[in-house]
């Protein structure tokens, strides 16, 4: 008999008790569509923490103003501005594995140009900004290094921005006021699209760090050098954890920080912070899978039960096989590829309901899903594996009956 | 040479209740194209006996060969070929399976066998033309009379050209002009050359072999040769009455 002879004979043996079949099968179908939900979901989320890494701009770690104590009052993260142009400039100098050392300084205002006024973020920055954040203009150009040295008046516009004021017409050389400045557009920035946090990233404007600093966001920025944070862009994500350690020493020797005396600054690593997103929708990955796995084991005892009843049931039919001339592992191939042929279409079903599962999820939760032709494979593989691993018992069984016996069994 | 050869048959279980001898130094020989009814009375032995030259089970002790083969020297597998190629069995029940037509239930020792779809087709159908029942080919069991699922119970004994019909009680589900007329195809293949060996508690039956030889506590009590009575005379009186 042909494998393809044996499995449709499985099959006439499975569909003529389709009910009990099918209920037989209900536990590899859950566990199988659990795996296959898993698998898209998960790999889903990380595609969106890694394309919310790619948006932030991979190994960075941000250096933000301690908390200052004053006459034994703790004023809190950023309560004044003890980080300068000259930190970065330090950093970027004297730390190995450093990018780009962005400083800038952020505020929110009103721009104005002609009839339209538009409320954004502002940014004033230099031109290490472009490569920390790897982002870049899209119309027009970007600062030149003359233009941040002398702190010019010259405004780069987020797409939203540019679309609020302008509409469908070209901003470039156009002027916007801030703060009754003119400043003159000479760039659109390319669409980032949304952050991690929901925030439109296009909502924003560029102007020299310095032309910020004095013109626009007042504060105490203009008195001396300081700015609000420091990007640092690493060169790989190994280079971020020394490179931490030696930015604090060097920010503390700066600063005279000495002892036991706090940091006057904090880092943080937000590669980090995106890993641990990652790291939380592995958990999520880790129980379905244990769902799976569980369910696929419980399928796989079903799968046990009803062989063996049918192995009961059946003892005549084996008894007369075994009369006619099969060999005890003819019987055995038979029930196997039975019940085989029972979890792979339990297996089959299953790819079907998890594919539909991670659709519905990605439908709602407007998450993209990835159904991977791997996880499919595997999945089905893997519930073919789960009928001859439980299958085997209720076979070997069959395979060991005595032939006088079981043909005088009613 | 005999296609049947037994010498010193003993075969002994080993129950909790104590030893059961079911067959006792059963020596006998068996030559080709016979038609040979074994009686006797249900602990007889003569089921014991029918399950050893059927090579269902192997003997205690003593020798048997069937076509050439010491019978006792096989393992699992070599009993099921023997029974495969050399004897078709045909049961009190029929045994056919249920979900299958005639023509399937006849391929199954073939599939046994190894033949292709094509030559199982061919010879499934020539062996069912045989027993009367080619344009049923296609009918299930349930869809048969007793007699007809015992005409293709026959036909799937046949199929693999054993030498040895092996008929255990085979008229025993059926009623009496039925049983004849499968009493009837019976004789009319051993005219044609085919071995029966035919077990039975029926007088009635067993008048119709050629030989006959009675069991009793195990042991062979009786042997002897017969006239044997034909069913077509008791189905043409039938008729003619």
């Amino acid at each position: 008999m042909t494998l393809i002879e044996a499995i449709r004979s499985a099959l006439s043996a499975i569909t003529a008790n389709a009910l009990r079949s099918l209920l037989t099968m209900l536990g590899i179908v859950i566990g199988v569509a659990a795996v296959i939900a898993m698998v898209a979901i998960g790999s889903g989320a990380r595609n969106l923490v890694d394309q919310q890494i790619r948006s932030l701009g991979a190994n960075l770690a941000i250096v933000t103003p301690g908390n200052v104590t004053q006459g034994g009052a703790r004023l809190g993260a950023g309560a004044s501005s003890t980080l300068t142009d000259e930190d970065a400039d330090a950093i970027r100098r004297e730390v190995d594995g450093v990018v780009a050392a962005a400083p800038f300084v952020q505020g929110t205002t009103q721009v104005i140009a002609g009839g339209n006024n538009w409320g954004t973020r502002i940014y004033a920055i230099d031109l290490d900004w472009f490569a920390a954040r790897e982002w870049d203009v899209a119309t027009g150009r970007s600062f030149d290094p003359e233009e941040v040295r002398r702190g010019d008046i010259v405004v780069i516009l987020g797409q939203t921005v540019a679309k609020n004021l302008f509409g469908e017409d070209d901003p470039i050389d156009q002027v916007v006021r801030v703060r009754n400045v003119p400043f003159r557009v000479i760039g659109v920035m390319a669409t980032k699209g949304q952050s991690a946090f929901g925030q439109d990233q296009d909502d924003v404007i560029f102007v020299p760090l310095d032309a910020g600093r004095r013109r626009v966001i007042g504060r105490n920025y203009a008195k001396d050098r300081s700015v609000g944070s420091i990007f640092v862009k690493f060169a790989s994500e190994d280079d971020i954890e020394p490179g931490i350690e030696s930015m604090t020493t060097l920010l503390r020797q700066r600063h005279r920080v000495i002892g036991d005396q706090e940091d006057d600054f904090s880092i943080r690593n937000l590669t980090e912070i995106a890993n641990t997103a990652s790291a939380s929708a592995n958990t999520l990955s880790m129980l379905l899978a244990a769902v799976a796995a569980v369910s696929l084991l419980v399928g796989g005892i079903g799968i046990m039960n009803i062989m063996l009843v049918s192995v009961t049931e059946r003892t005549r039919e084996i008894g007369l096989r075994l009369a006619v001339g099969a060999r005890p592992r003819d019987i055995l191939s038979q029930f196997l590829i039975e019940a085989t042929t029972l979890s792979t279409i339990g297996g089959a079903l299953g790819v079907g309901l998890g594919a539909g599962a991670a659709y519905l999820v990605a439908r709602i939760a407007g998450w993209p899903s990835l159904i991977s032709p791997n996880a499919v494979v595997l999945a089905v593989g893997f519930s073919a594996l789960v009928g001859i691993f439980f299958g085997f018992y209720p076979a070997q069984r069959a395979a060991k009956l005595d032939p006088i016996e079981a043909l005088r069994r009613d | 040479m005999s296609l049947i050869e037994t010498h010193d048959l003993r075969r002994v279980y080993e129950l909790d209740s104590g030893r059961v001898v079911a067959l006792d130094h059963a020596s006998l020989s068996i030559e080709k194209s016979d038609f040979i009814a074994v009686m006797g009375p249900s602990g007889s032995g003569k089921s014991t006996f029918m399950n050893l030259i059927g090579c269902l089970d192997k003997p205690t002790s003593g020798h048997y060969r069937l076509a050439g083969t010491a019978v006792e020297s096989l393992d699992a597998n070599g009993l099921a070929r023997l029974r495969n190629r050399e004897i078709g069995f045909v049961f009190q029940q029929f045994n056919l399976l249920p979900r299958i037509d005639a023509l399937s239930n006849v391929e199954l020792p073939m599939i046994y066998a190894g033949f292709d779809k094509k030559t199982r087709r061919d010879r499934a159908l020539h062996a069912l033309g045989r027993v009367g029942l080619a344009e049923r080919a296609h009918h299930r069991p349930m869809q048969l009379s007793g007699g007809q699922q015992q005409r293709v119970a026959i036909a799937r004994a046949l199929v693999n050209s054993p030498s040895l019909l092996l008929a255990d009680e085979p008229t025993g589900a059926l009623d009496s002009r039925t049983a004849i007329e499968i009493l009837a195809l019976f004789q009319e293949l051993n005219r044609e050359g085919v071995t029966i060996v035919l077990v039975t508690h029926d007088a009635d039956v067993g008048r119709h072999a050629r030989r006959l030889i009675r069991f009793k506590d195990g042991k062979i009590l009786d042997d002897h040769r017969q006239t044997p009575l034909d069913a077509r005379d008791l189905l043409s009186a039938e008729v003619a009455a």
